[in-house]
């Protein structure tokens, strides 16, 4: 669910295509539209120095500006717009990016606006209140918080226990329970209370709130460049230095060769002067790589943008960045890899006793018991043989026997029949002081249960055991594709669990994990992230409990489930509002498609660059070099539709990879030879090819124009 | 037929030595044994021959040694007439003795005089042949530092560079052309310090020569990629080329080392497919390269050669039309720069290959040393965008291609592209820089832009119709060359410098694997298709304008 769910509880959920693979926002072009006044206001140069390749771009189309007035024609003014409009949209890819994020900025703010607090005067007294504004509250104030009132700031629950609305920040309209000690003692400002009274302790600074930081993180206002977006730009600067040198020192080489053949007229392009200024800008211009200098950072907006869609806050790009390198996932057993339960699944009879009889003992004695365990015994023996589920109270004379921690069975007593079920050594004493016998047989069932890692419960009538019910964890359906998957991507997936090894184990090899770690205690999950970062690898987890705090900080993408505790939210880099701890997977493959993204755009822009030579130089130097025509490949009509063509081509491919850029390239979970094979297949040799196509094209049209001949 | 025979046969021999040789560099440069001579060495220089350098301690040793190689072979010039052995030679012009110090200490031997009536005895062995054999031992050290960036981890030591000076020159440098020497004289070269001589020629006129230790000096300047012959015409020369199998052992000499040091690198990275996969990047440009140029020459286009049917101006009727183009092309891809015909004679679409091979930035397989290290951080960008493209913060060799990587990178690369476009262009720009070409209009271009070329990527070979030895040219040259040589140097060690510190990245199947063909052709499109694109107005303006006819 998004966050927008606030403006319209019916919207559908983050968008994934056919395949549930990650997808992104779809692009409505009304918000190109509502975003072209923030493009403008960005081509205030004072911004827009940060990009260097676009500002390159702006003071050319300035310099050419001042040009085309001094010297007017239609080619020169044409070319002028063009440039123009190149930085435009430039700038519109970013105010696109930005602008999804300001809708949800917009309304978090709601949720923030006019909250007031009620703030105790001491601790004890619960009935003495000052009423100030929430933003005025400090760090460590008590307030008091009743049905209907809007909890004023982050804070803890010490005292009392409520029903809350947290579907201003996570979209789920299912109260949650939120009460004094233990993991679910966390609250959220902005978030509302539905029953009941709590006391709250205010834990976070002013103007720095959960919302706050989620206001701040949709509206990109500290967005600071990651360390691979600063690499990759360092390398576009690069290279467009390269182009303002390849460009600038052949204006020499231009005025030589044009005075050694004095016989050759002048051109809009060539002159005794050289190149025009004009032609040099419009060919630095396509040189120098625009097109992902343009969508570098809304790639980046958008990349967390993805995230917020799916209702994970990353609290920088740095940590969506590590998540596609990482390779050592920790997933907890339980919640993750597990449904969370033991469940029955099979029931094993003695010799001499059907399945049907024991599966109809085994629901008997457990519809007493009200544990997991139980229900899932009856649940099982319904599905399994379609025995009807009774309720205690349908059979009159029943006496039934709850489960005790003391008596660790359960059982019903009918109509002189006495059926028990539980763990194997009591149910074995109970037959045995009712003068019973168990046979080797029951034994060696429990140990063979055991020893897979199950858990075995006997079940028994007075006097004989009947048989045996085999509880195991359960895993969620499909993690064994998941976890294939991160095999295939190079990222190894170790298991956490409580259990013993031998159960441990027996999970693992079910889900086909690739380590486990079993009998885990919080220190022996910060030991094992220590150990894999010390080999050079990126660890990524997801954690609730305070206890998981230290695990959650060492680990490069530490996920904390929104309902877990703040002390695990402030560890963490990224919050899971949905707190579904199954999203770590969909995290690392955002943050691996928001670098594929990058570098199929970089690959993509630089190829360009091979048709936009082939249109330029034959134009610029055709007249004084007629073999050079054979350059022109495209067969352009003429010099100045030429140029104009691939200055347009430049800016058209913009808009049209805006969409690419905000939804990322298509990825799919495959090894690196894959993976880079089908993106230089597409964006390498498609970057070659595409701009010819799209060149010629716009010649076709644009040969038609004045002063096009 | 022969001319296939000829290439197939060299292959070979380069693929026979690969191994072999490229063991033995890795064994000479992770030794750590020194021999007695190497200690007597150390002790005359005074330094600890264990003791590691960082990466800004083996930088400044680069410097400091070229710096003052660059004063005494500037001295030596200079003083030549008042030395002994000077053979009656005169002083050397400033401009020409500084252009010519440089040229030799930064591996160029760009030659703007002729040999035998400018240099004698004492400064030909004593100043430019010892610079024949340290120059190219520095290449190496520096390309055994970068590797060493890369084999090592959390340190930042990279090895001691005097060690790997005099390792380089002792063990590797002089043993072989040793050899090589002994072959070059059986095969007819001359090797002597006697007077004059008078020689009858071919055409039965009576020739006086400056006699000269040739055959030695053939040796090391193919050997380590110098170039810088005794005589003006180079191996085009009867007494320093004789024969066809010279001519071939000659060629062998050009590439073996620089062919050889991926074995070395994929030794010490520990991962022999490593090194398989950057010689095969460096052997498809090569042989890219030299079809291009063996096409352009065979099918000779052009008014005169296609009316006496072959492209023989300014080739020796020994070697023939094939055998030239192969001399050349190896001479321009590697940055040897010594010529065994006149490439000023070339095609227009020949000679600008030849052009563009040294444009490539002499990497395939390049100088000794530097071609390594240039290939390499071509990896290192190739890595960087295909890294991204796996969806991973792109490694290679298990380090991280990070900021500071790319920024070190990108300059490195940035760095001779800027020389020869600004060389080129303010030579164009100027009335004395134009003064210098023979021909006019775009074969001029051509002349100038081969000057800069080959002295920013350190070749040293010439168009020869070029007339540079004019104070304008000798210095801008000169300056071309050293920071053609010494930025990329320092850059490269500064790259290594950084490589070291880091904690290796265990390899995955979601790893970039950079063995495979896949990583091979990437690097080969990224180089071309980056160095087309940076040169192409350029090369449009020259070779292209006259060959596109």
């Amino acid at each position: 669910m998004s966050i927008q769910v606030l403006e319209s509880p019916s919207q559908t959920p983050a968008p994934k295509d056919e395949n549930g693979r990650v997808g992104g926002g779809l692009l409505d072009p009304k918000q190109m539209i509502r975003s072209l006044p923030d493009a403008l206001r960005k081509l205030n140069p004072a911004t827009l120095w940060r990009n260097p390749v676009m500002f390159i771009v702006e003071v050319g189309a300035a310099f050419t500006t001042v040009l085309a007035v001094a010297d007017p024609s239609f080619f020169a003014w044409a070319i002028v717009v063009w440039l123009w409009l190149t930085v435009v949209f430039a700038n519109l890819a970013e105010a696109v990016a930005e602008g999804r994020g300001k809708a949800q900025a917009a309304t978090l703010r709601a949720a923030k606006r006019d909250t007031t607090a009620r703030r105790l005067k001491s601790r004890d007294q619960h009935t003495q209140w000052d009423v100030i504004g929430a933003s005025e509250l400090q760090q460590g104030d008590v307030v008091i918080v009743e049905a209907g009132e809007i909890i004023p700031g982050d804070g803890e629950v010490i005292e009392g226990i409520a029903s809350v609305d947290e579907s201003a920040i996570t979209g789920e309209s299912a109260p949650v329970i939120r009460e004094s000690g233990g993991d679910r003692s966390a609250v959220t400002g902005g978030t509302k209370v539905l029953s009941d009274k709590i006391i709250v302790q205010i834990t976070q600074k002013p103007g720095e709130s959960f919302i706050d930081r989620m206001i701040a993180l949709v509206e990109g206002a500290d967005r600071q460049k990651t360390p691979n977006e600063i690499a990759l730009n360092i390398l576009l600067a690069a290279l467009t230095i390269i182009f303002l040198v390849a460009t600038a020192t052949m204006q020499p080489l231009a005025i030589y060769s044009k005075s050694i053949n004095p016989g050759v007229g002048d051109s809009l392009a060539l002159t005794a002067d050289g190149v025009s200024g004009i032609v040099l800008v419009s060919l630095i211009v396509c040189l120098i790589p625009t097109t992902i200098g343009a969508l570098l950072s809304a790639i980046g907006i958008a990349g967390m943008d993805r995230l917020v869609q799916r209702n994970v806050l990353a609290m920088s790009g740095r940590a969506v960045e590590a998540a596609g390198d990482v390779s050592t996932l920790l997933l907890d057993k339980t919640g993750t890899i597990t449904l969370g339960n033991r469940q029955a699944s099979e029931f094993v009879p003695v010799d001499g006793v059907s399945e049907r009889e024991l599966a109809e003992a085994a629901q008997l004695s457990s519809l007493a018991d009200e544990t997991p365990e139980g229900r899932s015994i009856v649940v099982y023996a319904k599905k399994a043989y379609g025995l009807r589920e009774r309720q205690p109270g349908e059979l009159a004379h029943a006496e039934w026997v709850a489960f005790t921690a003391q008596t660790r069975m359960s059982g019903v007593n009918l109509d002189g029949r006495e059926v028990r079920k539980g763990a194997a050594t009591a149910v074995m004493k109970w037959v045995r002081d009712h003068g019973g016998h168990p046979t080797d047989e029951v034994g060696h069932m429990v140990d063979g249960i055991s020893g897979s890692g199950g858990t075995p419960l006997v079940v028994a009538e007075k006097g004989r055991v009947l048989g045996v019910i085999h509880l195991k964890d359960v895993v969620k359906a499909g993690m064994r594709e998941r976890f294939d998957e991160m095999r295939r991507m190079g990222i190894r997936t170790v298991m956490i669990t409580g259990d013993n090894p031998l159960t441990a184990r027996a999970i693992a090899d079910e889900a086909g994990v690739d380590d486990f770690l079993a009998e885990a205690t919080p220190e022996d999950k910060l030991a094992l992230i220590k150990k894999e970062q010390e080999g050079g690898r990126l660890v990524a987890m997801t954690g609730d409990g305070t206890n998981d705090a230290p695990a959650l900080a060492q680990s490069d993408v530490g996920v904390a489930m929104n309902t877990g505790t703040s002390a695990a939210k402030e560890a963490g880099n990224m919050v899971d509002l949905d707190s579904n701890p199954t999203k770590l997977i969909e995290i690392v493959e955002i943050g691996k498609q928001l670098l594929i993204t990058r570098g199929a755009l970089t690959t993509f822009s630089i190829a360009n660059d091979i048709a936009k030579y082939f249109a330029i130089i034959p134009a610029m130097f055709a007249a004084v070099y007629p073999g050079l025509d054979a350059l022109n490949l495209m067969r352009l009509a003429s010099p100045q539709s030429a140029i104009l063509s691939a200055v347009v081509f430049n800016a058209l491919i913009i808009i049209a990879l805006i969409p690419l850029a905000l939804r990322g390239v298509r990825y799919r979970p495959s090894s690196a030879s894959k993976l880079l094979s089908r993106n230089l297949y597409v964006y390498g040799l498609g970057g070659i090819v595409v701009p010819f196509a799209g060149i010629k094209l716009i010649d076709l049209l644009i040969q038609f124009l004045p002063g096009m001949s | 037929m022969a001319g296939a025979l000829f290439v197939a046969s060299l292959l070979l021999a380069l693929a026979i030595s690969y191994k072999p040789l490229g063991d033995y560099m890795f064994r000479v440069y992770t030794g750590t044994t020194h021999s007695r001579v190497e200690r007597v060495i150390y002790r005359l220089l005074g330094v600890d021959p264990d003791g590691e350098q960082r990466w800004g301690v083996y930088a400044r040793g680069v410097l400091a040694f070229s710096l003052v190689s660059v004063l005494f072979l500037y001295g030596l010039q200079r003083l030549q007439n008042h030395l002994f052995l000077s053979l009656g030679m005169k002083p050397v012009e400033p401009a020409l003795a500084w252009n010519t110090a440089v040229s030799f200490v930064t591996n160029t031997n760009w030659q703007a005089y002729s040999g035998e009536s400018t240099m004698g005895h004492l400064v030909q062995t004593a100043g430019l042949a010892v610079q024949n054999f340290v120059s190219a031992a520095v290449g190496m050290a520096v390309a055994i530092a970068l590797v060493r960036g890369f084999a090592r981890t959390k340190t930042d030591t990279l090895g001691n560079f005097w060690v790997d000076l005099v390792r380089g020159t002792i063990r590797i440098l002089l043993p072989i052309s040793l050899v090589a020497a002994l072959l070059l004289v059986a095969g007819g070269a001359i090797q002597t310090f006697g007077d004059h001589f008078t020689w009858t020629t071919l055409a039965g006129g009576e020739q006086t020569f400056t006699p000269a230790a040739a055959a030695s000096q053939e040796a090391i300047k193919d050997l380590g990629t110098n170039g810088g012959g005794i005589f003006n015409v180079n191996s085009a020369h009867p007494f320093e080329n004789p024969t066809s199998w010279t001519n071939w052992l000659e060629i062998f000499l050009l590439l073996v080392i620089a062919f050889s040091l991926p074995r070395t690198f994929g030794r010490m990275v520990g991962d022999n497919r490593q090194g398989y996969a950057i010689v095969s990047v460096m052997a498809i440009i090569a042989l890219i390269s030299l079809g291009v140029t063996q096409w352009a020459e065979l099918s000779a286009g052009g008014t005169v050669p296609q009316a006496i049917g072959q492209a023989m101006e300014g080739r020796e009727t020994r070697f023939g039309v094939s055998n030239s183009g192969m001399f050349a092309s190896a001479t321009t891809l590697t940055s040897t720069g010594s010529v065994n015909s006149f490439h000023d004679s070339y095609t227009a679409l020949g000679g600008g290959m030849l052009i563009f091979n040294m444009l490539l930035g002499e990497v395939a397989p390049g100088g000794v040393g530097s071609g390594l290290y240039g290939m390499l951080i071509l990896a290192m960008i190739t890595v960087f965008v295909a890294g991204l493209m796996v969806g991973r913060t792109p490694e290679y060799l298990g380090k991280k291609v990070g900021a500071r990587e790319i920024k070190l990178a990108s300059l490195y690369f940035l760095v001779t592209p800027v020389l020869v476009l600004v060389g080129t262009a303010v030579a164009m720009a100027t009335e004395t820089g134009r003064a210098a070409m023979s021909n006019s209009g775009p074969h001029g271009l051509s002349e100038i832009l081969y000057a800069y070329t080959s002295a920013s990527n350190n070749n040293g070979s010439a168009f020869a119709g070029v007339s540079v030895n004019t104070p304008f040219h000798n210095t801008t040259l000169g300056l071309c060359m050293a920071f053609g040589r010494f930025l990329p140097i320092v850059l490269a060690l500064a790259l290594a410098g950084s490589l070291a510190q880091q904690a290796p990245v265990p390899a995955s199947v979601g790893t970039l694997p950079t063995y495979r063909p896949q990583f091979v052709g990437m690097v080969v499109g990224v180089t071309i298709i980056l160095v087309a694109l940076t040169f192409l107005p350029a090369l449009a303006l020259g070779p292209l304008a006259e060959g596109l006819l």
